[in-house]
Parts: C-alpha cells; structure tokens; sequence
C-alpha cells in the first residue's frame, strides 16, 4: 500500500494542474498542430516539437508540457490516415496497419477501418495511462533487468514475426527478410566504422538509408503505381453503410484483444533502445496467432488493424518510462521534447533519475496530458475519419500527382539532399517488383528496421558475454542465460512454429495468381547477385574491423542459402506454382496504363528536380500531368498546380524547410523558394 | 502565457536594440531570419545546446532577427561542416554551430574532412568538463589520491560511442593508468552508456559535466556510483588545474600522478593533453563562414558577450551548460587556436595509438 501512499497525492496535484481551462486549451492547440503535421506521412514529433521549441524559453511548465504532449500525443493516431487510406506507412508507429486497413480502403470500408483503428488508438493510450500511473514506481529496477541478451532477444523475436508475413512461400519471405536486413547494414558499421555497401566518394551511403525513406519506397509507391495504373479511384466499389459507428462496434467486439495488444504495447514501449520499431508487428503477430479463422488477415480484417493500433498509442506512454526515469529518448521527438523540457519555466524540471523524487506531479502530470490528448485527438479524428475517407471516392489521378509531391518532400527532409529522392525512387522500383512477384514487403521491412538493433546488440552481447565468461563459467553462463532471455527464447520459438504452420493461411498482401516462369525466375537471380555482392562486399572488410563484418556475412550465407534452395525449387515446379507468383498476369487486364509510362513520370520529376530544383521541376509535373495523363483542360492544370505548390510552400515555411536544389542553382542565386 | 512570454522579450529586446544600433558599427538584422546549423540531429547535445542559445541570441542581436536551428546531420557532423566550409558571408543570417565531434576528425586527418577551422570566424566558445566514476566496489580499492595501481587486473567494460570520437580522451585516461578496459562500440549516445552501467554491463564510465550533474549525481546519492576523477579544466597560463564545477574531486593529473607508471610528461601525456583540450575547454564553437566583415563578427561577439552579462544567466545557464567559460572576443580566438592547433607529434601518436589498439586505420 506504500505504492498508494507515495503515487494518490502526486496524482492529486496532477490532477489539479492539468484540469484547469487554460492547460486544457493548450493541450487541445497542441493537438490541433499535431494532427496537421502528422496526417503527412514523414512528418512526425520531430518537424512538429522543432517548430514549438522557440516558444518553449521560460514558459510556465505545465502549459508548455500540454502544448508539446498533445503534440507528440497524436502522431501515432493522425498517421493512421495515411496508412489506412493511401498505403502509406506515416511512420514506423503504424507499418503493421497498413496490411488490413488500405485494403479495407479498397473495399470501400475505409471510414470503418479508421474508426476502428481510432478506437483502439484511444483505447490503447487509455489502458497504458493507467498502468503506468503504478508501473512507474516500480518501473526502474524492472526496466534494469533487460540487459543487452534480453535486448538481443526481443529484437529475435521481432524478426520471428516474419515467419508469420512470410507469405504463400516461406522461404521468399526468409529471403525477403534478409535483404531487408543487408539493406539495412548499408553505411558506417556502427562497431568499427568499417564501409559497407559504401565508399566515402559516395557520402549518402554511408550514414545509411532511413526509415522514412525505406516505408515509404516499399509500401507507398508500389501502391500508388498500381493504383494511377488502373486510373480509378482508391476504393473500387462504393462505400459501405454504417461508417464510423461500425468500426467502433469492431473495435467492441474484440475489446479483449484491444487490451491485450494495449498491454503488448506499454509493455515493449517501457523497454529502452527498441523504441517504437518492434510493437505494431509484436501486436500484429499477436493478432494473428490468437485469431480463430484467420483467413482475411492481409486483405482487409478488421482485426488487423485494431491490434497495431491499441498497441502504438500505448507505446507512446510506455516510453515515457525510459525517457523521463533515466533520461534516455526512446524516439527522436522524445529526445527533443527532453531538451524542451529543460527550457521550461526556470528550468527546474530536470528530466532524468531525479524526475520521480523531485517532480512525481509532473511525471503525472505527462502521463495524464499523453492520456487525455489521446482523448481530444481521437474523437475530432472519428469526426473527421467520414469526411477524409471520401478522398478514396476520387479519381486517383488527380491525387496522385498531390501524394508525390508530399512523398518527396518528406523523404527530402531525411536528409535534405537531393540523393533522397535518388534513393526513393530506387527502393520504389525494388518496391514494385516485390510486390509484382509476391515477395513478402513486411518481412523486408522488418528485416530492414531491426537490422541495426540486431547486430548491435549481438556485437555488444557478444563482447561482454565474452568478458563475463573470463572471469568465470557460471558468471557468464547467468549472464547470457537469465531467466528473462529462456522465457523470452520459448515465446519465441513457439510463435516460429505456430507462425510457420499458419503463414500458408495468411497472405498478407492477397492472393496473387501465378504467370510465366522467365519474370520471377530474373528477379530472382538479380535479387541473388546482390546478395553475392553485399557477402563478398562484407568479407573482404579487414580483420581489425571484424565486428562489421561478422553481421552481414552470416545473414548473407542465410539468403545465399535460401535463394539457391528457391532456385532448385523454381527448376522443379511447374509454372502454375505459387512460387512463381506475378500479379503483372492478372493487373495488365485491369490496368489501363502500362508500368513503365507510369515509372517514367516519376523518373521525369526527378531528372527534372536534379536539373532545375524541385520547385521549378514539380510545377512543370503538375502541369503536365494534369493536362496530359489526367486529361483536364490546361485552365484545370494550372489551378491545380498554383494550389498544390502554394500548399507545399506554406508547409515548409511553416516547418522552415528547404527544398531540393538543382543544377541551376548552383549557378544562379534564386529567392526562396526556388532555392 | 505564450503571448506574454513573447511581450517580455520584444520588450527587452527593444532596449537592447536602441543601444546597439547607437554603436553604429553594427549590422542591422531586424526583420531577417538568423540560420543556426548544426551538423548533428535534432536529438544531441549540440541541439540542446544551441537551443538554449537561440532566444537569447535572438534578443541580443541588434534588429532582433529571429534566430532558428536548423540541423544537416552526417558522417559524424563532417557533412553539415563540409556544407559550411562552402558557403561564403552575405548578410549575416548564417552562422554554424562545430562540436568536439567536429574538432577530432579534423585533427585526425579524417579523409572526409573538406573543411579549415582557420578560414572560420569563431564569436563564442563554449567550454565543458569531464568526469569518470566506478561502481562503488571497485571505487573502494582504489588508494590515496584515487590511486588505480589496485585495479589494474580488473576486466574493465565500457559502452563507448567510437574511439574516434570524444571517447578517445577517456580511453587514453584509462589505458595510461594501466587499466584493462574493453569498449563495447556502438552506443548512440552517453546516455546509453550510463545505462549500461546502471545495468551493471559496463563497470567504468564517464559523462561530461551537465550530464554528470543530472544523470550521475542522483545514482552517487543512492550509492550506485562514486565519482572517481574529472578530466579538470585549463587556468589563464593553459595548466590543468580542479574543475570549478567539480572543485572537490581530483583531476586525471592528480591521480595520473598519484598512480605508479602514469607519466605527467613525455608524448603520451603531451597527447592526451592536447586532444583533452581540443576536445573540452571549447567544445562548443559558433562561427560566421568565411570572408565576414569586422562589424559582423563584431555584432555576434558584442550579442554573445551581452548574454553573458544578463542578470538572470548564471542561473539559467548553470543547469544547461554547468559552470564553464563561454568565451566571445580574443577569448575565443584564443581557445578555438589551442582547440585546433594540436602538434603534429600528438596527431601523429594518437593516430598510432589508434591503429595499434583498436585497428582503426583513418583513410
């Protein structure tokens, strides 16, 4: 009952803090900015809490913290949008709910998939409030007990979740998972600097490709390809009745599932150094795994998407674990928000391993703020869900040139160069063929954000494994093997076995007929060499830098061994075999337009952004597209374009960004901003 | 509140703006945007440093301008000054904020390094300290003075973000005390490597001073940590004398000395001096690009120095940026010459160093 004693005061004054009309204001304006920023995938807490900080100087504490928390607060939910409606994976809260909810979109149910997801979203922050309002008191020693063998564990079984996604064949998904992971290994090894994949003549490579970039050219692009193909709209039959109150009956039904995968997501949230990247596709496992006829997961089960979703908003609340008792950031805006934090009022606030001695209201005070912007942010979303989902009634067309627009300048700011765009469009291309010959994205994508914590962590176990074991056997032997780690490896190898015998159930990306041999057996032996490439690339790294090397030799024997075993497969198989998916067979009836007309618009925005900067270059692509592909009249096009480059312009003058230069620039001084 | 806040300033800013524009040799900023780079990410602690900064500068710059951050993170921050060895002075609305991070490839003859500190104008000079520290059983065996001889067979592991960076100071530390220490690579930030050692996976540490002062000195007060030496700080004449926010622990000198084997003379030592002060007493440097007239930098340094006059900064400074000079003027000059002008003997021991010990091979 001490727990009571110490935490019913605290939350008390937290309670008195945070309920009084001016915090409540600021908390709802947070809000509102943050849900402007976030429904644009890329643009997440960090552009949002960058803008806020000036403001930030010496403001009073508790109105500062609700301007920021409802900010950050409603990311993961406003990103929902993109991923439910376009495919586009806003950021890495919400990867695992665009595998049921964008084809729930497609079939016309795209109000009830948002709602669903809001729901759940609002559940989720609810139920992680409230348990960490207990757990935080005794949260310290727990989260201490996750050494680096427990971190390196629950990184495995994230990666175990690909046997799940792994699609009609398990070993393309294996495969998949690998490149994803070698892709992942691009740049700097983060042990001993050792290049790979990278030469320092090419200095993009080597800080290595970032996730913005990575979610967006493998779900997002693909997507829109296929769909400006088919030049319809998003949905492809009118919308069903009932909306938004159906998809908060969904969310009812499996209330239980909500608040297990709620719990799943505090949970995993609390731990430092995984951040958000494991949880969706932890919870999406679950999801899977738990569910009785699992026959609809991939092409559009409801329950798809509430799983992700009560999982990421709770997260959220879980990190606050590691970034307020120890001063760590679980994520970048969690990073910025701490230096905020100490520009507040006189600077009192000292995040950290004081913050619950000294400011146990405040720590409440955040908690509760997180829980209670959920609240706001959720309910203008199921508000505004009915109206946003029509935008899947219009023709895509005229959305698609917009949506580029918005991709590329998020992926721009990754690292404002115009080798962004270069590597967008190159993972876009890897994208569509993925999708073309039924290679399981997910597992890519998985493959790709573990990778770092997956070799880092093995590096780092190994290391002071290594150094327990020379002082004695048993030392190292309980280091390496704690109780948390064999619990850890039988959840694991359990969700293996079960994901395994189930994956041929669920194909994640829909059925997929299958066409000629020659397409996928290239693609195939492209995808081969390089992964041949990477694991000579990797082998000749010198002995001193070994720790870079070890990492992705071992996963590049993996894929070797795997595309050779796919090989023998695909000269025994006849060609109606799954293995020889090719969804070109069935989509060229259904398209009107042909792949490489549609890629070469795309390529002629970039050439032309390399040329006379991406201003200059998207006013022209708007124009034309428009006009030409769209087909409206030219009056048409140049609103449009006028709109559409106002738009982009307001938002990075807002966000104070810049835009991709070109040639011409380097040549001439343009104003802003042609810059 | 918000708009509050914000009359306050424009109302201070006001009276600051009369006096400078009756200088007249300054430059005029009102109405333009000040562009603050830093070649790190949002998340570091440049970041929080130069937002600790920005309104002040902002306030104390003639006309007001509004001073933003920008970040052009890469390459361990040899991007962004790459960027910045590029542009050339046009109206002052441009100025770069370099770190220790930036101070050590350049020193180490990085092959990504394209820039020159000297083509740089410096106008402020922020300064830090170090402090390392022990588990208290280890802590417990050192001898007088913080004597190390004792430790000397311990299996030492230290989560370290690369030898190359910041970290060689302490790895050196250690390494002339006789201690076997084994750095675990690949941390992404101090942070982390306290809390490996509050996992009990790292047994030696070290935090610099603000981190110190609020990650550390709580685990000192529960009695999971005892702070062991700090690096110290450098007195008018450049000795390594105690830190001033630390006066009460000794300094590496001081327990170097007190250690059997650990020289306070000769190469190893001058090299470990020479990249401390490189990496500390200016840790943090603001700078106007190359070709800046006299009157801008005379505007920045006049605005920093102005900073440091205000009643309230001791206070709000000391929490942010701990007890350290922030240097503006011939100050400045003085301590970016001793940050950047280390002798070719201790670049070329450290490169050594660095390829005997850790194979790291800069080319």
């Amino acid at each position: 009952m001490e727990v009571f004693a110490t935490a019913l005061p605290a939350l008390n004054d937290a309670f008195a803090m945070i309920l009084q009309p001016y915090v409540i204001g600021y908390l709802i304006l947070g809000v509102v900015m943050g849900l402007c920023i976030g429904v644009f995938p890329g643009l997440g807490g960090i552009a949002g809490l960058s803008l806020l900080l000036p403001f930030m100087f010496g403001m009073e504490p508790v109105t500062g913290l609700a301007l920021m928390v409802g900010m950050v607060a409603v990311v993961p939910t406003s990103d929902t949008f993109a991923s439910v409606l376009m495919g586009i994976p806003g950021s890495s809260a919400s990867q695992a709910t665009v595998l049921d909810g964008f084809p729930m979109a497609k079939k016309g149910q795209a109000a009830r998939a948002l709602s669903a997801a809001f729901a759940s979203s609002l559940f989720g922050g609810l139920v992680g409030a409230a348990f960490l309002t207990f757990f935080i008191l005794a949260a310290r020693p727990i989260v201490l007990l996750f050494q680096t063998p427990e971190l390196l564990m629950i990184t495995i079984f994230g990666l175990s979740m690909v046997g799940i996604l792994a699609g009609r064949v398990a070993l393309k998904g294996l495969v998949a998972a690998c490149l994803g992971i070698l892709v992942g290994t691009i740049g700097e090894g983060a042990s001993s600097g050792a290049l790979r994949m990278s030469t320092y003549d090419m200095p993009y490579l080597v800080d290595g490709l970032k996730l913005v970039i990575v979610g967006l050219g493998i779900f997002a692009i693909p997507e829109i390809v296929a769909l400006l193909r088919r030049d319809k709209a998003i949905s492809d039959r009118a919308p069903l009745g009932g909306g938004w109150a159906e998809g908060v009956k969904d969310w009812w039904a499996n209330k239980w599932l909500s608040v297990r995968c709620s719990l799943i997501g505090v949970v995993v949230g609390v731990i430092p150094g995984l951040g958000g990247s494991v949880v969706d596709w932890i919870a999406y496992g679950h999801t899977v795994q738990t569910a009785k006829d699992k026959s609809g997961f991939g092409s559009g089960d409801v329950r798809g998407v509430i799983g992700p979703e009560s999982s990421n908003n709770a997260k959220e609340g879980g990190g606050l674990v590691p970034t307020l008792l120890f001063g760590i950031p679980g994520s970048g805006s969690m990073a910025i928000f701490i230096s905020a934090v100490a520009l507040l009022g006189t600077g009192s606030i000292e995040v950290g391993p004081s913050m619950l001695k000294n400011n146990l209201d405040f720590t409440y005070a955040i908690v509760w703020l997180l829980a209670l912007a959920n609240v706001v942010g959720t309910i203008i979303c199921i508000a505004a869900s009915g109206g946003i989902a029509k935008l899947t009634e219009i023709r895509f067309a005229l959305l698609a040139p917009f949506l580029f627009m918005i991709i590329a300048f998020a992926a721009f700011q990754s690292r404002q160069d115009i080798w962004d765009l270069v590597a967008l469009f190159g993972i876009g291309l890897l994208g569509i063929l993925m999708r073309r010959f039924d290679w399981s994205r997910p597992a890519f994508l998985i493959g790709f954000v573990l990778a770092a914590p997956a070799e880092r962590y093995t590096n780092q176990a190994y290391q002071i494994g290594a150094s327990r074991f020379r002082r004695g056997f048993e030392e190292g032997i309980d280091y390496i093997f704690s109780p948390i780690v064999i619990v850890l490896i039988i959840i694991t190898l359990l969700s293996v076995v079960i994901g395994l015998r189930q994956a041929k159930n669920i194909q994640a990306e829909g059925a997929v007929a299958a066409g000629s041999k020659r397409a996928p057996v290239i693609f195939l032996l492209a995808i081969t060499t390089y992964i041949a490439l990477t694991y000579w690339n990797a082998a000749i790294i010198p002995d001193f830098a070994r720790m870079d090397r070890v990492f992705p030799v071992f996963v590049a024997t993996v894929a070797l061994i795997g595309c050779a075993l796919l090989l023998v497969q695909m000269m025994r198989a006849d060609e109606t075999s799954a293995i020889f998916g090719d969804r070109e067979a069935e989509e060229a009836d259904d398209s009107v337009h042909g792949l490489w007309p549609t890629l070469g618009w795309f390529a002629s925005l970039l050439v032309a952004s390399a040329l006379v900067g991406f201003i200059l270059a998207l006013a022209g692509f708007l124009l034309l597209f428009i006009r030409l592909r769209a087909g409206k009249s030219w009056g048409y096009a140049a609103i449009y374009t006028a709109v559409g480059i106002a738009f982009i312009c307001a938002m990075a003058w807002t966000l104070n960004r810049d835009f991709p230069p070109g040639l011409l620039q380097a040549y001439f001084d343009l104003p802003w901003p042609l810059t | 509140m918000l708009t509050k806040t914000l009359g306050v300033f424009a109302l201070t800013s006001a009276l600051v703006a009369t006096q400078s524009v009756a200088d007249g040799h300054q430059i005029d900023l009102s109405g333009k945007t000040v562009e603050w780079i830093i070649p790190f990410s949002e998340t570091g602690g440049s970041a929080k440093w130069a937002n600790f900064y920005a309104p002040l500068l902002s306030e104390a710059l003639p006309g007001n301008p509004t001073v933003v951050v920008t970040f052009n993170p890469g390459a361990g921050s040899t991007k962004g000054a790459n960027a910045f060895q590029e542009m050339t002075y046009e109206d002052g609305t441009t100025i770069f904020g370099s770190s220790g991070s930036t101070q050590f490839p350049y020193l180490l003859s990085d092959p990504r390094v394209r820039y020159e500190y000297s083509d740089w104008n410096v106008v402020l000079a922020s300064g830090t300290g170090g402090v390392a520290y022990l588990p208290p059983a280890l802590s417990t065996q050192l001898g007088d003075g913080g004597d190390a001889y004792a430790l000397q067979g311990e299996d030492f592991i230290y989560g370290s973000q690369g030898a190359t960076r910041l970290d060689l100071v302490p790895l050196l530390a250690w390494e002339m005390l006789g201690l076997q220490v084994e750095p675990v690579f690949g941390i992404e930030g101090r942070g982390d490597g306290r809390l490996m050692f509050e996992r009990g996976e790292a047994n030696i540490d070290y935090q610099t001073s603000s981190s110190f002062l609020s990650g550390v000195t709580p685990l000192v007060e529960a009695g999971t940590a005892v702070p062991w030496f700090s690096f110290g700080a450098l007195d008018a004449e450049g000795n390594i004398v105690r830190d001033p926010t630390f006066p009460d622990m000794p300094t590496f000198k001081e327990v170097c000395e007190a250690t059997d084997g650990c020289e306070t003379s000769g190469e190893q030592w001058d090299a470990w001096k020479a990249f401390f002060v490189a990496g500390f007493p200016a840790q943090k440097m603001v700078f106007l690009p190359a070709g800046a007239p006299d009157n801008a930098i005379a505007t920045f340094t006049e605005a920093f120095a102005a900073i440091q006059e205000r009643d309230d900064f001791a206070e709000i400074s000391t929490a942010r940026l701990g007890v350290y000079p922030q240097l503006t003027g011939d100050a400045a000059q003085t301590a970016m010459a001793s940050a950047t002008d280390v002798p070719q003997e201790a670049k070329d021991f450290v490169i050594n160093w660095l390829s005997d010990r850790y194979g790291v091979v800069l080319q």
